[in-house]
């Protein structure tokens, strides 16, 4: 067998050993090296990961087992080591994880020679990276709670780097009381639902899925805590606070973090629970939390003044796009006639709108980052007319505002079209509330574009210099890909989204991967 | 009824808990009041392995049994332990930095980032 049969476990460990190697580093330069040649190699194994499940399948790996792909011992009911398990949506949020964490970390390399704890920084960022790729590759309910926990961690350390400042550590401090609450009210869940099938993995648990009380108890208690984490109103309070405070690079990560926590909900939702749980009811909680994160994430973006916080608001009300897209899927989950006519469109509007904003959000906050570097303020009241200083940023940061208001040809435009053609056809309203908050984020970034980039020079900017080299090279990695996603939309929709939500819809196959079709 | 009380402590802690974590306005009674929290889902677990009368889940030193506890909550509940330890440290850790910054331990008063 090839080695990429081992590609789940590599994709984890490599990040993981460079977080440990980080910490012995003794020189800058060493340090920066091992940051970056990591970053690289993490990613080429995520697209591999992706280019190999897109070829052979959903794949599975053993770990601790006499055998890579032995899930399921002879004698054994029930599969009893953790198992990750990694289908097309879960490669497709690795690699689209990876892609936005390789520009945060090159984007990042040059503020670490402003601090003094770089390895630190390296290594949390490395933990942090392990954290968000183990959430979107386990098949197993308690590992997922671990990889929570390690991600949830390190992200603490992370939003807090700059301990000097109050701001900073207040907002962590929230982030980490509601975090460590709401891990703990999924490990509830994890409980029950050992209790009741008397086994950890999800697929296991999903074949034998019978919805009773307790059942709706544990879904209700992983929704929960997975809404809180993605950030979805009403419990979105922390993350303007975490976002905004954050180093610039980190919190371009953190929206593909938030994204993995997304990912555990409709991996529970559709492939957990799925066509046994009956009725619309959790299709329209789901629905309901995007149309609020939608709508009231971007009333509050208009009226900010601090750009990083303006942002972090918009990415409450993108995370609403992908929640009511993939919560229209989950509506027509039982009804193959409602799949074809709106849900599998919105499925693929919602999933193509998660590679959309880890891009274009990711772009914006580097281009936040790349204008606290250069000028030292975010403050769009003490910012103005440094787009003759600063072309490269300048640019980059009106690509990514054209594409997050969805203006075409950008692929925001692509996906949010999607998604406003399919929740049409379910309640004119749901459609009426995307557009409305699609005009309300480009009322918004018009506001940023014009107060901070252009208009007089101001005298006290005047000396202001365009970002170092590593830091463009960061930025443009994002900027091609949105460019890329913009002028192809159709190659990306056939090869990266559709195979994605097919395979979010076929809980069969998951479950197939690891139980087998003897049993 | 007997049965039933290490669940009904799991409840009773979890309520005291939740209580702790959104009534409470003193920070360090916050990071007790998860910790509290924390108690009670380990709590859980190790009630949900446990068979009354059954012996120790270790073959060799189980001796001669009729029926065992189950090990995998156990295990958990050991994971679960020590990632508690890490995040309380971490808590105390930033109770110490706010403390060091804004010299009160009100959340009231530890509110500048707000709107």
């Amino acid at each position: 067998m090839s080695w990429q049969v081992h590609l789940p476990a590599l994709v984890l460990s490599v990040p993981l050993l460079g977080a440990f190697v980080a910490l012995l580093m003794v020189k800058p330069i060493l340090r920066n090296l091992w940051f970056t040649f990591i970053l690289v190699a993490t990613t080429v194994l995520a697209f591999l990961l992706w280019r190999r499940v897109g070829i052979s399948g959903t794949m599975v790996y053993v770990m601790g087992g006499e055998k890579w792909n032995l899930t399921l011992p002879s004698g054994m009911a029930l599969p009893i080591r953790i198992i990750m398990e990694v289908d097309a949506f879960g490669a497709f949020m690795i690699l689209t994880g990876s892609l936005a964490t390789l520009a945060s970390g090159l984007f990042s390399i040059r503020f670490l020679d402003r601090v003094h704890d770089g390895n630190k920084f390296v290594a949390l960022f490395f933990l942090l990276f392990t954290g968000m790729l183990g959430l979107e590759a386990t098949g197993d309910l308690f590992n997922f709670f671990v990889f929570l926990e390690i991600a949830s961690v390190a992200s603490f350390g992370l939003i807090a780097f700059w301990r000097d400042s109050p701001e900073a550590v207040e907002a962590s401090f929230k982030y980490a009381v509601l975090s460590i609450f709401v891990a703990l009210l999924f490990l509830i869940g994890v409980g029950i639902l050992y209790g009741i099938y008397g086994t950890l993995n999800m697929a296991a648990v999903a074949k034998n899925m019978q919805v009773g009380f307790l059942e709706k108890v544990a879904l209700v208690l992983f929704i929960t805590s997975m809404a809180m984490k993605c950030g979805a109103v009403p419990l979105h309070m922390w993350e303007p606070d975490a976002y905004g405070q954050a180093p610039a690079g980190v919190s371009c990560f953190l929206v593909v973090v938030g994204q993995a926590s997304l990912y555990g909900m409709f991996r529970i939702a559709f492939s957990v629970y799925g066509q046994a749980f009956q009725g619309s009811v959790l299709a329209w909680i789901i629905i309901v939390f995007g149309l609020l994160s939608m709508f009231i994430g971007v009333i509050m973006a208009v009226i900010q003044k601090e750009a990083k916080r303006l942002m972090a608001y918009h990415c409450i009300s993108q995370t609403g796009y992908m929640l009511m897209g993939i919560g229209l899927g989950l509506l027509a989950l039982s009804s193959p006639q409602a799949m074809s006519e709106y849900g599998f469109t919105a499925m693929k509007g919602g999933i193509f709108h998660i590679i959309n904003n880890a891009m274009y959000k990711g772009l914006l906050f580097l281009t936040a980052g790349s204008l606290f570097y250069a000028t030292g303020t975010t403050e769009l009241d003490k910012l103005g007319g440094i787009s003759r200083n600063m072309p490269y940023t300048t640019m980059m940061f009106a690509v990514a505002a054209a594409a997050i208001a969805g203006l075409p040809p950008f692929n925001g435009f692509v996906s949010k079209l999607l998604i406003y053609e399919s929740s049409f056809v379910v309640h004119p309203f749901l459609a009426v509330v995307a557009m409305v908050t699609s005009i309300l984020t480009l009322a918004s970034f018009v506001k940023v574009f014009q107060s901070g980039f252009l208009g007089p020079s101001r005298e006290e900017l005047a000396s202001t210099r365009e970002v170092p080299l590593t830091m463009i090279v960061g930025m443009s990695v994002l900027c091609l890909m949105i460019l890329g996603l913009s002028l192809m939309p159709n190659w990306a929709l056939s090869n990266l989204i559709e195979p994605a939500a097919r395979d979010l819809v076929n809980q069969a196959s998951y479950i197939q991967a690891v139980m087998g079709s003897g049993l | 009824m007997i049965n039933n009380m290490p669940m009904i402590a799991v409840g009773a802690l979890f309520v005291i808990g939740l209580y702790g974590v959104l009534f409470k306005r003193n920070i360090i009674k916050i990071a007790i009041a998860v910790s509290v929290v924390e108690s009670s889902t380990n709590l859980f677990l190790i009630v949900l392995g446990y068979r009354t009368g059954g012996s120790i889940p270790v073959y060799t030193l189980a001796g001669d049994f009729k029926k065992m506890v189950l090990p995998t909550p156990q295990a958990l509940t050991l994971t679960a332990i020590v990632i508690g330890l890490a995040t309380t440290a971490l808590l105390l850790t930033l109770i110490m930095l706010l403390y060091k910054h804004y010299e009160t331990l009100d959340v009231y008063e530890i509110r500048r980032l707000r709107g």
